[in-house]
C-alpha cells in the first residue's frame, strides 16, 4: 500500500506531499507521522506541499490535524511551499489554517523552527538566520 | 448556450473523486481558463465530488464544456440520490457540516464559481451545477 | 465567412473575367481614383493604390476561372491580400468604411464596363447581379477582418497597461515593493495579486510592501481584494504591509466599516521599508563620522532575531 515518506533529519521530520491525497492515505500518513514523532521525540515537522496544486478543505483539514496531533507530542508544525493559485483559492474558500505556520520554502520552514529553539542539534551545519557575511551585510535567510 | 462535449464520470469511491480532479483540470485548461481559475474550479469540483461520496451516497458528474459567443467555460453538474439537504440556505453557511468538516464544501465552492445551482429535495437526492469561465 | 451559395462554373465568371481582362487599365484609373476621393488619400498613396489595385485585379481573374464563390478555395489569394490590406490599414488609422471602399469602389467602373461589353439585357442582368454578389462578399469580408484586426490591437493594449502598471520592485533581499497606481477593478486587481504572490515565490521574499498612494480611492470591493492579497500571502507565508494610506482613505475604510484585521499599515512607504528592514532583522546605522564623510547609512543585521514567523 502507498504511504507518504516521512524523513528524518535530526530532531526534524520532513513530509513532502506530493500525490492526489485520499482518505486512506491521510489516515496513513497521520498514523505513521505520530509514531514517528513519539519515537523519535522530533520537536519539529516541515509539510511541504510544493507539489500540491489542490487543497480543498479535506486537505486542509488533514494539516489542520497535523498540526494539532504534532502539538500535543510536543512538536511544532511549519507547512512549507503553498502555491499562489493555491493561496488565493483557499482565501476564496474561507480556508484559513488555524494554528498552522507557513514559511515560503523548506530553508525558511527550517529557519523557524530553529528560531523557536526547538530543533537545536550539536554539530548542525546550517545557516545561521543572522549571519552576517564579508561585506558587513546581513541576511534573512538564504534566497528562496 | 451550446455545449462543445459532454462527458459523464461516477463519483462512487476515492479514486473517483481523484479521476474528476484529474479530468476537471484537463477540461478547464482546455477551455482556456487560467492557472487560478483552473485551481478554483477544480478546488470546487473535490468539495463537491467529496459531499457526493460522503453525504450522498455516492453518484455521478457531468462535465459540459461550454461555449457562449466568444466566451469558453466548463460546467459541471453533480448529481446523487441520497437523503437531500433539508435547509439549504443553512447548508450554504460558512460554518455549517453535519459530518468531521470544517463546514465549507458548498458555501465555499459558491465563490470559487462564476454560477453554482443548487437543487435538494430530502429524500430524493440532490444536485449541484457549477459553472466557471474564462 | 458565410456567402451566398455558389453559381459555379457559370459562363457568368468567365465574362467577368473577359472583361476586368480587358478593360484593365481604365477600370484601374477609374477605380483608383474614386479612391482617392473618398477618405484619407496622400499623393504619394496613390502609387500605393495602384498597386495594390493591380494586384486584386489580377487574383480576382484568377479566382474567376474557377467560379464565383468569394468563399471558395480559389479565392484564397483574394481573401489572403485582402486580410493584409484591411490590417495595415487598420493599423494606418483608416475607419471601416474607407477600409471596405477598397472594395467597392470597384462596382462603378466594372458596371460601366459590363454595360459595354454585354448588349443582351437579361445576360447584362445576370452578370451584373454575379459581380455584385462577389464584390459584396468581398467587401464584407475586409470589413470582418478590419474589425478583428482592431480587436487584437486592443486586447493587446489591454494586456500592456495591465503589466505595465504592476511593477513588483524588490528594495532589499527579501522586501519587495508593488506600488499601485489607478483605480483598482476586479480584473486588475486579480492580475495584480497573482503577479505579487508569484514574484514572491520567486524571490522568496518574506515581506511585500503594497503601496497605494497612487489609488485615488478605496471602496469596498477594493479594500476586500487588498485583504484577500494580504491573507493569501500570509497563507503562504510572506507579511503584507499596506503603505501610502492618504488621511481621506483612512476616513473612508472606517466608514465602510472594513476591518483591517492585525493588517500592518503605514502612512508612508519610507515608513513601511523601515519597518520591513526592521522585521527582517536589520538596522539603518550611519557610518562612523571620519570614516568616509559620506552621510550615508549602513544597513546592517541587529540582534534580534531574523527569520520571520508567521502564525494564524
Amino acid at each position: 500500500m502507498e504511504r507518504i515518506p516521512i524523513l528524518g533529519m535530526g530532531k526534524l521530520l520532513l513530509v513532502t506531499i506530493q500525490v492526489d491525497m485520499h482518505d486512506r492515505l491521510a489516515m496513513t500518513l497521520q498514523d505513521d507521522l505520530t509514531t514517528r514523532i513519539s519515537a523519535t521525540g522530533a520537536r519539529g515537522v516541515l509539510l511541504d506541499i510544493s507539489s500540491l496544486e489542490i487543497v480543498d478543505s479535506f486537505i486542509g483539514r488533514m494539516i489542520s490535524n497535523i498540526a494539532a496531533m504534532a502539538r500535543v507530542l510536543d512538536a511544532e508544525t511549519v507547512v512549507v511551499g503553498m502555491q499562489p493559485a493555491v493561496a488565493i483559492t483557499l482565501v476564496e474558500l474561507g480556508l484559513s489554517l488555524p494554528g498552522v505556520r507557513t514559511a515560503l520554502n523548506v530553508e525558511k520552514g527550517m529557519a523557524v523552527l530553529r528560531g523557536l529553539a526547538s530543533v537545536e542539534e550539536e554539530g548542525e551545519e546550517g545557516d545561521d538566520p543572522t549571519a552576517v557575511d564579508a561585506e558587513g551585510r546581513g541576511d534573512a535567510g538564504p534566497p528562496g | 448556450m451550446p455545449v462543445l462535449r459532454a462527458e459523464i464520470m461516477p463519483v462512487r469511491s476515492e479514486h473517483d473523486v481523484v479521476l474528476v480532479r484529474q479530468a476537471t483540470r484537463a477540461w478547464a485548461a482546455a477551455q482556456g481558463l487560467g492557472l487560478v481559475d483552473q485551481t478554483k474550479i477544480v478546488t470546487a469540483a473535490s468539495e463537491l465530488a467529496r459531499n457526493a461520496l460522503e453525504y450522498g451516497g455516492g453518484g455521478t458528474v457531468r462535465l459540459e464544456a461550454l461555449q457562449e459567443g466568444v466566451r469558453c467555460g466548463l460546467r459541471l453538474t453533480f448529481e446523487d440520490q441520497g437523503p437531500g439537504i433539508p435547509d439549504i440556505a443553512l447548508a450554504l453557511s460558512d460554518g455549517y457540516t453535519t459530518g468531521s468538516g470544517m463546514g465549507l464544501g458548498l458555501g465555499g465552492s459558491k465563490r470559487l464559481v462564476n454560477e453554482f445551482d443548487i437543487w435538494s429535495e430530502p429524500g430524493s437526492g440532490t444536485r449541484v451545477a457549477i459553472t466557471r469561465w474564462k | 465567412m458565410t456567402v451566398p451559395p455558389p453559381t459555379s462554373g457559370s459562363p457568368a465568371s468567365a465574362t467577368l473575367a473577359r472583361t476586368l481582362e480587358q478593360h484593365h487599365d481604365e477600370l484601374l484609373a477609374e477605380w483608383v481614383a474614386a479612391q482617392s476621393a473618398v477618405g484619407r488619400m496622400s499623393a504619394g498613396s496613390t502609387s500605393e493604390l495602384r498597386q495594390q489595385g493591380g494586384e486584386f485585379l489580377r487574383l480576382l481573374v484568377a479566382g474567376l476561372a474557377s467560379g464565383d464563390d468569394a468563399g471558395s478555395r480559389a479565392f484564397a489569394p483574394v481573401r489572403g491580400m485582402l486580410d493584409d490590406l484591411s490590417r495595415s490599414r487598420a493599423q494606418q488609422g483608416f475607419s471601416p468604411s474607407e477600409t471596405a471602399m477598397f472594395v467597392f469602389a470597384l462596382k462603378r467602373p466594372l458596371f460601366a464596363r459590363l454595360r459595354q461589353d454585354v448588349r443582351d439585357a437579361d445576360a447584362l442582368a445576370t452578370e451584373t447581379w454575379s459581380a455584385t454578389q462577389l464584390l459584396d462578399a468581398l467587401g464584407i469580408y475586409t470589413m470582418e477582418v478590419f474589425q478583428r484586426g482592431r480587436e487584437d490591437v486592443i486586447a493587446r493594449q489591454q494586456q500592456d497597461m495591465l503589466e505595465l502598471s504592476t511593477p513588483v520592485v524588490t528594495l532589499w533581499d527579501g522586501v519587495l515593493a508593488l506600488p499601485m497606481i489607478g483605480t483598482l477593478d476586479s480584473a486588475r486587481t486579480q492580475v495584480v495579486m497573482e503577479t505579487l504572490l508569484q514574484r514572491i515565490v520567486e524571490t522568496g521574499a518574506e515581506i511585500a510592501i503594497i503601496d497605494i498612494t497612487g489609488v485615488p480611492t478605496v471602496d469596498t470591493l477594493t479594500a476586500q481584494h487588498l485583504l484577500k492579497t494580504v491573507t493569501a500571502a500570509r497563507l503562504m507565508g510572506a507579511e503584507c504591509i499596506i503603505s501610502g494610506i492618504r488621511p481621506q482613505i483612512a476616513q473612508t475604510i472606517v466608514h465602510l466599516g472594513v476591518d483591517l484585521g492585525n493588517v500592518t499599515t503605514k502612512a508612508s512607504l519610507a515608513d513601511a521599508f523601515r519597518l520591513a528592514l526592521q522585521r527582517s532583522g536589520r538596522v539603518v546605522a550611519r557610518a562612523a563620522a571620519g570614516r568616509q564623510g559620506g552621510a550615508a547609512g549602513a544597513v546592517q543585521p541587529s540582534t534580534a532575531a531574523g527569520a520571520s514567523t508567521n502564525r494564524r
